[in-house]
């Protein structure tokens, strides 16, 4: 998992590197000026001269110089560093994800990929700052500190010694017991937020059936619940303060007691005062370095979890790839299941669609309907290989769709989702998605045909206009058709519709399709939808039930013969239709 | 409110909730901050035993006193190692008491507010006080308000002992520490400007994933996968540039202030030897004359000093967010309740053999509404389901009228149809029968009383709503169902599914009515949600029903299925219904055709039929609804 992460660190490699030696400086730099203190603290009790002050005072300012600028330059570089990675990060993640086949995305949720782009990445990159700087910096301070003291008063370093496995025990205590703890109330947390998020979404279903005293109940047993974990955690952890006082405490006393004791008794030989003064400094110092060394671990640990989730996006493995030596041509839109047997994964009890025969000529008109659940969909995503057959196999023109090089496939097959989407953007710009290159008159062409033409012209900016995030701001009958526009710019040889004019009035519905006879006849059309109106005139109609294919033939055929096509039929017609 | 109302509040509200533990957390962390300014008061006075006998290196002599010394101070440590136990423990059921508390009052004030208050929200924002607010608070109350006085406490301990000592080198550390807060403020401020930046840029990275992940089938449709990256790379490298600047000044103030600490030691170390060498004269409160052994405990203060500028420094940012935070918590609190002044409620009721109704506690279904009038006598009014609008003008901006002047009338058990574009006013019209948004003109009765006069709760209780955009919770299957109705047992759910045609598909999944449901049911189609929702309003079985495109995601023949179930559940019964599918509201026996929040034609299929009006061309197709 690390190494996958790592790997983003990428054109950040000089400057991740160069933060720890930056701050190996830095820390040496600062554990000398205590040292040096002392000697001057030597020097001033023997009652030196002016000058050896203004030395003694100049090498110090010009140590803590040098460290200011050491510790600048390390902050400059793993602020570089850090935020250079969470861009990689999220670039390499989001160029993973836009190599996601539709299986692959079904995997992840949407709310779940926006918080591991965005929260996760940014807990990351605060862990990676962290280990940069605290996880090196503490550690080595505490090692120089040591061997300063040592040179400097001796055995009395070993007072340090005794601290330090007392705040390391303790320290490795807390984070055990307190990490699993923190992991486990995070998940609970993150429920209890979406269970806020269901509430509000949800608060017209609330109010009406008047759920209020309800939802307050069970919010209160789930906020309980979180509060009561999140203070058993926080409560070990919060044994950290007092333990790292204790040891400062201790320290200091010892430091003062036998401090006085050895210089006393041997005359400062071993010890002076200037000395114990920087012993004072180094036990804070090295205290510090623990108590953050400490917090730091907490932090990356809780990372932890962030991290593993990234590198599941990174690591999964898109479910459909070209394969070598692929075909890159579509010769003609001529489709052709044979014994097509299909689930969405291994462990899926019941095939979506099973033995599927279906063979569709290039130019053919195709009407598909059948009741929810009776796998079209699922039918018409196999033609662009937006997903693989689990038996038998697809063709078009022809050609197995898994010979195919995928976009090449994909620029031929031009799908109409049923949940489609536009993006915010110009019309032009959402339009161009199918053909980056389309000039200002095959835009048009493409519109007028989708029948999209007038009421765009009819916009204050016409084709400028601006389509908000998620379309808001044009009718679902005028999304429909802008989406049908989008997938004529691509040209293709097949076109498929799922269900895409279903909020389109009949009348401009027959409009489209008259279009597409008239200046589509080459493309294959295949037509889902929910109103007999609008496969009526195909050249042949599928009706399928539970995944299956029940029966084909023209209207009239299967108003004849189709139990379900009649019943469709009349439900829609009930009362006589009266013809325009 | 300005900060420190806010402030003021928050510390209010702390104290409200934990009247003794918050007051002995304050006592306890400002004894441990005196404590950790003290050592250098004993240091001085062993140091300066130490000056007076090093050279005669007499242990024998001095050991009493330094004893002692060391004796009270290990004392005094105890104490304060209890202390430090006690808030920081005190402190971690506080913080989250507190959370626990603000949240709960949070979400209690949410339920009660009104409607309105939703739709002119973005959930997005309401969220944000769950998360980033309450988050942020956390910060504050457990981290920064407990440092904030703690530093404060060790700074002014500092400084009297530091005035106690000497005043000339106490000027110094003034002089060192001033220049410390100017770089606090540049540096921070700058760090400031920039992670708010780093803020907006976050922002547009989140909406432009959120759509791009909304659309990533799309994109793969199209082949679109470069130019998206291309996009992305943009926002990305905009975030990456402000979080660079945002970070860089955020890192580099720790190791510039630290190191001018360390300059700042330097100095005093100078200053305090050049006052030693030229034995000038020493001005300070205990009149002592200066010595190594007021110097060297100077230099540890210099450094606790200026360490705790450094730990303030860190905070600014922290307690920035978490006034602003705490801010925003309040306001959700403040916001004002639904106001409800209806006295009349619902109950169930049993017909007596004269006719006369009878109020008793078991489901009869036949409701009637009580009324308590003035003189304490009870009048029960049988609920029909007459429903009725008398010139009922409304708009959701005082100033914008959506509906202009709209009479109608549902005779109990009629089944009453809206048809209309989007943005006629369908679902306005149903927003004021349930009284979600109060209407501006005119009067809405229901069975004869003004709904005003109804208690909103009861109001709601007789109305089954099943809306477009269907809401399921996490839980089981069942769970949901049994929403609508929290006393049924599992087979009147069970038996409600069947009526709403739901039964089929929920025994096709894979734990069937225990199945769990997740965000929202994402692993249901739109339309076997809808099914759901109207199997929870079947279990509820309220007197009258309003049906708000409750079947549009539902194919023809499923939907005639579940008609069928609603038409036998609702027989007698009121029911309103809003369709675009011109075949769902066929067989009503009104149809209300709305234009601009007006009626414009009303009557039965047949008769708009023949009419040749406005319903006609929209059911000839000439016309688009949407």
């Amino acid at each position: 998992m690390l190494k996958t992460l790592m790997r983003s660190i990428g054109e950040y490699r000089k400057v991740t590197i160069m933060t720890p030696v930056l701050v190996t400086g830095e820390v040496v730099v600062e554990c000398f000026i205590p040292f040096v203190i002392s000697r001057l603290v030597d020097q001033i009790q023997a009652g030196c001269e002016l000058s050896v002050i203004m030395q003694y005072s100049g090498l110090l300012i010009i140590m803590a110089g040098i460290a200011l600028l050491l510790g600048w330059g390390a902050g400059v570089t793993c602020s570089a560093a850090s935020t250079g990675f969470a861009r990689n990060l999220r670039r390499n993640m989001f160029y993973a994800i836009q190599d996601y086949s539709f299986a692959n995305i079904d995997k992840f949720s949407t709310s779940s990929l926006v918080t591991r782009l965005t929260t996760d990445v940014t807990n990351v990159q605060f862990a990676f700052m962290m280990i940069l700087r605290a996880a090196i910096r503490c550690p080595l301070m505490l090692i120089f500190a040591f061997t300063v003291s040592y040179m400097m008063a001796g055995s009395m370093a070993y007072i340090f010694l005794f601290t330090i496995p007392v705040l390391t025990i303790g320290l490795a205590l807390v984070i055990w017991k307190t990490v699993p703890l923190f992991r486990k109330v995070f998940k609970k947390y993150d429920r209890l937020n979406e269970s806020i998020q269901e509430n509000v979404q949800a608060m017209r279903v609330v109010k009406s059936y008047v759920r209020e005293e309800y939802e307050k109940q069970k919010f209160e047993t789930a906020a309980q619940d979180v509060c009561n974990d999140f203070t058993k955690a926080e409560k070990i952890l919060a044994i950290n303060s007092p333990l790292m006082q204790f040891c400062v405490y201790a320290a200091s006393t010892l430091i003062m007691g036998v401090g006085s004791y050895v210089i006393i008794n041997t005359q400062g030989a071993q010890l002076n005062v200037g000395q114990l003064s920087a012993l004072f400094t180094y036990s804070i110092q090295i205290l510090m370095s623990l108590m953050i060394l400490s917090m730091v671990f907490v932090m990356i640990t809780m990372a932890f979890e962030s991290a593993h989730r990234i590198a599941e996006v990174l690591q999964e493995k898109s479910s459909l790839v070209s394969p070598p030596n692929a075909v890159t041509e579509v010769k003609d839109g001529s489709i052709d299941f044979d014994h097509v047997n299909f689930r969405y994964s291994e462990h899926a009890e019941r095939m979506a669609l099973s033995n599927v025969d279906l063979h569709i000529r290039s130019g053919e008109t195709i009407g598909i309907l059948g009741g929810t659940g009776s796998s079209k969909t699922s039918l018409i995503q196999l033609i662009p290989r937006l997903y693989d057959v689990t038996e038998g196999s697809v063709k078009v023109g022809g050609v197995d769709v898994r010979d195919y090089d995928l976009e090449v496939l994909r620029n031929q097959v031009a799908v109409v989702l049923q949940k489609n989407v536009l993006f915010s953007g110009t019309i032009k710009e959402n339009l161009r998605w199918g053909d980056l290159n389309a000039t200002d008159e095959e835009l048009v062409h493409a519109c007028k045909l989708a029948q999209a033409d007038e009421f765009i012209q009819q916009f204050p900016d016409g084709y400028d206009t601006y389509i908000e995030q998620g379309g808001t701001n044009v009718s679902g009958g005028q999304k429909q058709r802008l989406c049908i526009a989008r997938a004529l710019l691509k040209h293709p040889k097949i076109l498929i519709l799922d269900d895409s004019t279903s909020a389109v009035d009949t009348k401009t519905d027959a409009l489209i399709r008259k279009a597409f006879r008239e200046y589509l006849p080459e493309t294959t059309k295949i037509i889902v939808a929910q109103r007999v109106a609008s496969v009526e005139d195909a050249d042949r109609i599928l009706i399928m039930d539970g995944g299956q294919i029940v029966a084909v033939g023209n209207h009239e055929e299967l108003l004849a013969t189709n139990p379900i096509y009649q019943e469709i039929y009349e439900s829609q017609n009930k009362g006589g239709k009266t013809d325009e | 409110m300005n900060n420190k109302g806010t402030l003021g509040r928050l510390l209010r509200t702390i104290l409200e909730f934990y009247p003794v533990m918050a007051p002995l957390t304050l006592l306890c962390i400002l004894f441990s901050a005196i404590v950790n300014a003290l050592p250098s008061l004993f240091m001085q006075q062993i140091i300066a035993l130490i000056e007076e006998s090093w050279q005669a290196g007499d242990w024998a002599a001095v050991s009493g006193q330094i004893l002692r010394l060391v004796g009270t101070l290990v004392a005094i440590y105890v104490i304060s190692l209890v202390s430090v136990f006690t808030w920081t423990r005190l402190m971690a059921i506080m913080t989250q008491g507190l959370l626990k508390k603000l949240r709960c009052k949070m979400f209690n004030g949410m339920q009660n507010l009104p409607i309105k208050y939703f739709d002119t929200h973005n959930h997005g924002d309401i969220m944000s006080y769950y998360t980033n607010d309450i988050d942020t608070l956390r910060q504050l109350v457990s981290q920064s308000i407990p440092q904030l006085i703690s530093s404060g406490v060790v700074v002014c301990t500092c400084l009297a002992i530091m005035l106690y000592f000497s005043v000339w080198l106490t000027l110094v550390i003034l002089v060192g520490v001033t220049c410390m807060l100017l770089v606090t403020k540049k540096v921070g401020g700058g760090s400031a400007r920039f992670f708010r930046r780093q803020q907006i840029s976050m922002g547009k990275v989140e909406g432009f994933v959120e759509e791009l992940m909304n659309g990533q089938k799309v994109v793969k449709v199209f082949c679109h996968e470069e130019e998206t990256g291309k996009d992305f790379d943009r926002v990305n490298d905009a975030l990456f540039s402000d979080s660079k600047k945002a970070n860089t000044y955020a890192n580099t103030l720790m190791p510039i202030l630290n190191n001018m600490g360390n300059v700042l030691y330097a100095v005093v170390a100078m200053v305090g030897g050049l006052l030693l060498l030229m034995q000038a004269p020493n001005l300070s409160i205990s009149g002592m004359a200066i010595s190594i052994s007021i110097v060297v405990p100077f230099l540890n203060m210099t450094k606790q000093f200026s360490g705790n500028i450094g730990q303030v420094s860190q905070q600014v940012n922290s307690v920035v967010m978490g006034m602003a935070g705490a801010h925003r918590i309040f306001e959700l609190m403040d916001q004002q309740a639904e106001k409800d002044e209806g006295t009349i409620t619902l109950v169930n009721a049993k017909e007596g053999a004269d006719g006369t109704l009878q109020e008793c506690s078991e489901r009869t279904n036949v409701w009637a509404w009580r009324r308590v009038n003035p003189n304490g006598s009870v009048t029960l009014t049988r609920l029909a389901g007459d429903v009725r609008m008398e010139h009922v003008d409304f708009g959701y901006d005082p100033k914008k009228t959506v509906l202009h002047d709209i009479t109608l009338f549902a005779k109990p058990g009629q089944k009453v149809a809206f048809v209309g574009a989007t943005g006629a006013g369908k679902t306005t019209i149903t927003n004021l029968i349930n009284r979600f948004y109060d209407i501006s003109n005119g009067k809405i009765l229901y069975d004869g009383i003004n709904i005003m006069d109804i208690k909103k709760a009861d109001l709601r209780r007789s109305l089954g709503i099943v809306l477009q955009d269907t809401n399921l919770f996490t839980g089981t299957v069942m769970d949901n169902i049994r929403y609508g109705n929290l006393a049924a047992c599992d087979e009147e759910c069970i038996a409600a599914a069947q009526l709403a045609g739901a039964h089929d598909f929920i025994t096709r999944l894979p734990d069937g009515y225990n199945t769990m449901l997740t965000s929202n049911g994402t692993n249901l189609s739109q339309g076997q949600r809808q099914l759901l929702a109207i199997a929870r309003a079947a279990v509820a079985d309220p007197p009258v029903m309003i049906l708000d495109e409750a079947t549009s995601s539902i194919d023809t023949r499923t939907e005639a299925i579940v008609q069928q179930g609603m038409d036998a559940l609702m027989c007698n019964r009121t029911v309103f219904v809003i369709a675009h599918r011109l075949s769902t509201v066929k067989n009503s026996d009104v149809i209300m055709v709305l234009e601009h929040g007006v009626i414009i034609e009303r009557g039965s299929h047949e008769e708009l039929i023949a009419k040749k009006g406005k319903y006609y061309q929209l059911y000839t197709g000439a016309f688009e609804l949407e």
